[in-house]
């Protein structure tokens, strides 16, 4: 069985078919590509997968649990994580608060422990220290742990939200649009920096970007999806080289 | 971290003590002015009401003003336990606060879906309709007002007040309080983050309700008499006004506020018009320059009389 | 004709006069809130502040009834402009639960600025009008509830002119769909807002001068109550919706007299807040509103 497979997804705003007859298979530890044009339906796909949206048609299958009708809460409690393509952080808590917010769900601690400071509250804050400390020092973010997140620079931003998500032990990373804003060296660290993740977090990624070269570099398998359909999949090489793709593109230059 | 008793609690734990000490050794030797006594309960009252409104309104970012709803369920149940069951005073209170928890787990059931200010008007309708129950309600007196003997002593309203911002605060510092704080900060990235916003919306109201119940129970046995108008949606303004002034999401703050508000009503209590135009004056004010409060989200703490290095664990522990 | 069909009509007559005076009040909140997204918790304060102009023109200076209703949109018009520029303005960027608290915090200043000024004491409405009672059929139709009807569908009619036909009136349209669009546009966004708070505060002010003529007396805090069910009767039309102001005015004004016909008038106020809990829970866009949600 794949990770996640997604079946005949279609999504509708009033008449406007913004997702149609979508079919995705991902398995674990799998990097896959969603590219497309602007306003392609790339962000929408994200949205139906995470329970942002409610799909009109078709299902959602993951670690083969049907999806439909989780909110988006229960989709990240089942192993699912996500970024936004306008970051969201929690701009203003410190770094620390940001990711220790998503082991929250792996709290092992009761309200009422919490109420009275029994052990299991020291103890479960104790953990959530460590850990949060731990990611950070993966991040390369330890030394602002105690800094509010706004002030941190774009792309230290764009990795505490990425580590975030990572914060809430995914199956599945959804990345949407990581390197939006960042210069062509930063895109590189982040290239290494997501397949580096993959190995290290034993997890499958989705990567929704336009930035080509990093998709063509990074990702084993590549959707294209062009007004909502998917047009192509394939390798990046078999993607490169598809004219519909190269139309759909048109007057983009694919690497 | 880790060291679970620093040098900030014990100064405050000081500093707790020595209120309670200063007051009661004066109550003791019959030197404080009926006048300060009343204030001074007045001011535990409006502590709890203030921070468990903090809880609601600042922690968790959902915009309440229908707080005196709570505080009325609170005192009426509580009036009712000792007037016509001569139940104990804890007992009365437990259950004031446990039935206004109640009515804010069901009323927020519904209206929590409701965001910024279409929730505060659903709040304040809740609030009135409160009153108008009791209003109408001749087993309690109805407009008349309802009399319950004189049972709370400053004791009792001084520990009851500090044990409510223990744990309040303490719930904050949770990982359940950065449930809610997340929700203030951004809903949709704190769905997506895992958190179940509903749940901890929920849980920040019945809390809070819960507090102001508790505040409502001591009020009805202190004041004598309790009357409908008492919770018009004029004293869930007034406990607004004391959490915005402080700072929204500042516990600290609200105490702050409480304090400095009651106090100020207190000294022009004359004055009643003027008391509440330099209050609208104040808010205005405040909204234009300062618009997260005295304090914003920081706590204000001891701790400049410490070390310079105690300056992160007293703001973060 | 029995004795019930006889009294349900006049609990209709009573209700539209009641309505009328909801309406008028419901269009500046609605007006508003369309405009700026603020609860403008002041405008039934507004509406107290007309009333008292209009009572000073009746009586100081012993206008008649169509004068002194001008003085008093007047009065109300320049007092809702100077709100706007001084309170609100500042804080248009600022969160709606800011705009909120500073709203409130109009709100208690001129109730109790007021209290200052003219004292707490009732003041009595000189009879502007004869006391003339028309028994229809066994309905009582007092001369003031004609007056009160006619007034507000004349102001009514009036509005839906200024805002459907009139420069301003597309700005305000304009401004209100999209503020930076208009602005891009060359639509003087500042003036428009002021040009809003205008109407809508000579149009409370008018109510308050019905209320006075109406109830025979006014106070500094006649305004709360009346504002806030206005503000319900805003919302249950669907809020920043123009005639769903005026059809939810007139409904809440019904609604309260059947509930008093029926004999439980001490539970009206209840029930225009359950009905305000209801609408937001069930369709808080109104009756006439979209829903509308969230980008992610």
């Amino acid at each position: 069985m794949p990770l996640l497979k997604i079946d005949k997804l279609s999504k509708s705003f009033g008449g406007l078919k913004a997702v149609s007859n979508l079919n995705i298979e991902i398995n674990d530890g799998e990097l896959i590509g969603l590219i497309g044009p602007n306003g392609a339906g790339k962000t929408t796909v994200f949205n139906l997968l995470t329970g942002v949206y409610e799909p009109t048609e078709g299902s959602v299958k993951f670690q083969s649990k049907d999806m439909r009708g989780l909110k988006p809460y229960q989709v990240t409690q089942s192993g699912m994580a996500r970024t936004f393509q306008n970051i969201r952080l929690f701009s203003d808590l410190t770094v620390i608060e940001n990711v220790k917010i998503a082991y929250h769900q792996r709290s092992s601690y009761s309200t009422l422990s919490a109420f009275l400071r029994l052990p299991s509250y020291y103890a479960g804050e104790e953990e959530m220290q460590r850990k949060a400390m731990e990611l950070l020092k993966i991040f390369n973010l330890e030394d602002k742990a105690e800094e509010v997140a706004k002030n941190l620079p774009y792309g230290e931003q764009r990795r505490l939200e990425i580590a975030r998500a990572l914060g809430t032990e995914p199956k599945l990373l959804l990345l949407d649009e990581p390197a939006a804003g960042m210069n062509p060296q930063e895109t590189h660290d982040l290239m290494n920096l997501i397949r580096w993740i993959r190995q290290q977090f034993n997890l499958a990624i989705l990567l929704i970007e336009h930035d080509m070269s990093l998709v063509m570099g990074v990702c084993e398998r590549i959707y294209v999806l062009d007004y909502g359909m998917i047009i192509a999949q394939g390798t990046p090489d078999e993607i490169k080289n598809n004219p519909k793709v190269i139309e759909a593109y048109l007057g983009e230059e694919v690497v | 971290m880790g060291k679970r008793i620093n040098r900030q609690s014990v100064l405050t734990l000081v500093g707790v003590l020595l209120v309670y000490a200063i007051v009661q050794g004066s109550i003791f030797m019959d030197i404080l002015p009926p006048f300060v006594a009343l204030t001074l309960i007045q001011v535990c009252i409006f502590i709890i009401l203030a921070t468990s409104l903090n809880l609601i309104n600042g922690i968790t970012g959902q915009f309440s003003i229908g707080h005196a709803g709570f505080m009325a369920i609170g005192a009426y149940v509580a009036a009712i336990v000792v007037v016509k069951f001569h139940g104990p005073l804890l007992l009365a209170l437990i259950a004031g606060a446990a039935a206004a928890a109640v009515a804010g787990f069901l009323i927020g059931l519904p209206t929590l879906r409701l965001k910024g200010d279409y929730l505060a008007i659903a709040t304040l309708g809740f609030g009135e309709i409160v009153r108008i129950v009791f209003l109408n309600t001749s087993y309690v007196g109805g407009a008349s007002g309802f009399s319950v003997p004189k049972t709370i002593t400053w004791t009792w309203a001084f520990w009851l007040t500090v044990l409510s911002i223990i744990i309040i605060r303490n719930f904050i510092k949770s990982t359940h309080g950065r449930a809610c704080i997340s929700i203030r900060e951004n809903e949709i990235a704190a769905d997506v983050m895992g958190i179940n916003t509903t749940k901890y919306k929920i849980m920040a109201f019945t809390i809070g309700a819960f507090f102001a119940g508790l505040a409502g129970g001591i009020y009805a046995n202190y004041l004598y008499i309790i009357q409908p108008l008492t919770f018009s949606f004029l004293k869930s303004f007034d406990i607004l006004v004391m959490v915005v002034l402080g700072g929204l999401g500042s516990l600290t703050g609200s105490v702050l506020g409480a304090v400095v508000m009651t106090v100020v009503s207190a000294a022009l209590s004359g004055w009643p018009e003027w008391r509440l135009v330099i209050t609208a004056v104040l808010l205005i004010v405040m909204m234009i320059f300062r618009p997260k409060g005295l304090l914003g989200t920081k706590e204000f703490s001891l701790s400049f009389l410490g070390k310079k290095g105690d300056k992160n664990a007293s703001s973060k522990d | 004709m029995g004795s019930v069909t006889e009294q349900v009509l006049q609990q209709i007559v009573n209700g539209l006069s009641l309505g009328s005076i909801y309406a008028l009040v419901a269009l500046g909140y609605t007006m508003v809130y369309g405009i700026i997204k603020l609860i403008n918790f002041a405008h039934g304060d507004v509406m107290m502040v007309g009333a008292y102009a209009g009572w000073f023109a009746t009586t100081t200076l012993h206008m008649s009834f169509i004068p002194a209703l001008l003085i008093a949109m007047t009065v109300s018009a320049i007092l809702g402009v100077l709100i706007e520029r001084i309170a609100y303005k500042p804080l248009r960027n600022a969160t709606r639960i800011a705009s909120l608290i500073t709203a409130i915090g109009v709100s208690f200043f001129l109730e109790y600025g007021g209290m200052l000024v003219v004292s707490p004491q009732m003041r009595t409405y000189p009879p502007v009008f004869p006391d003339t009672i028309y028994n229809v059929g066994g309905i009582i139709i007092k001369y003031g509830d004609i007056v009160m009807i006619v007034t507000s569908i004349v102001l009514m009619v009036l509005l839906h002119g200024i805002v459907k036909y009139t420069k301003i009136g597309k700005a305000m349209r304009a401004v209100s769909f999209d503020t930076e669009a208009a602005l891009l546009m060359g639509i003087n966004v500042n003036n428009t807002i002021s040009a809003t708070f205008a109407i809508g505060s000579a149009l409370a002010a008018a109510a308050g001068v019905l209320m006075g003529v109406y109830f025979n007396t006014i106070n500094p805090l006649m305004g709360i109550i009346p504002g806030l069910k206005a503000f319900v009767a805003a919302v249950l039309g669907g809020i920043g919706i123009i005639p769903g102001a005026m059809v939810g005015g007139f409904f809440l004004g019904l609604t309260e007299s059947f509930v008093s016909g029926l004999g439980a008038s001490t539970w009206r106020d209840a029930v225009a807040f359950l009905i305000l809990i209801l609408v937001l829970i069930v369709k808080p866009s109104g009756l006439f509103g979209k829903n509308i949600r969230e980008k992610v």
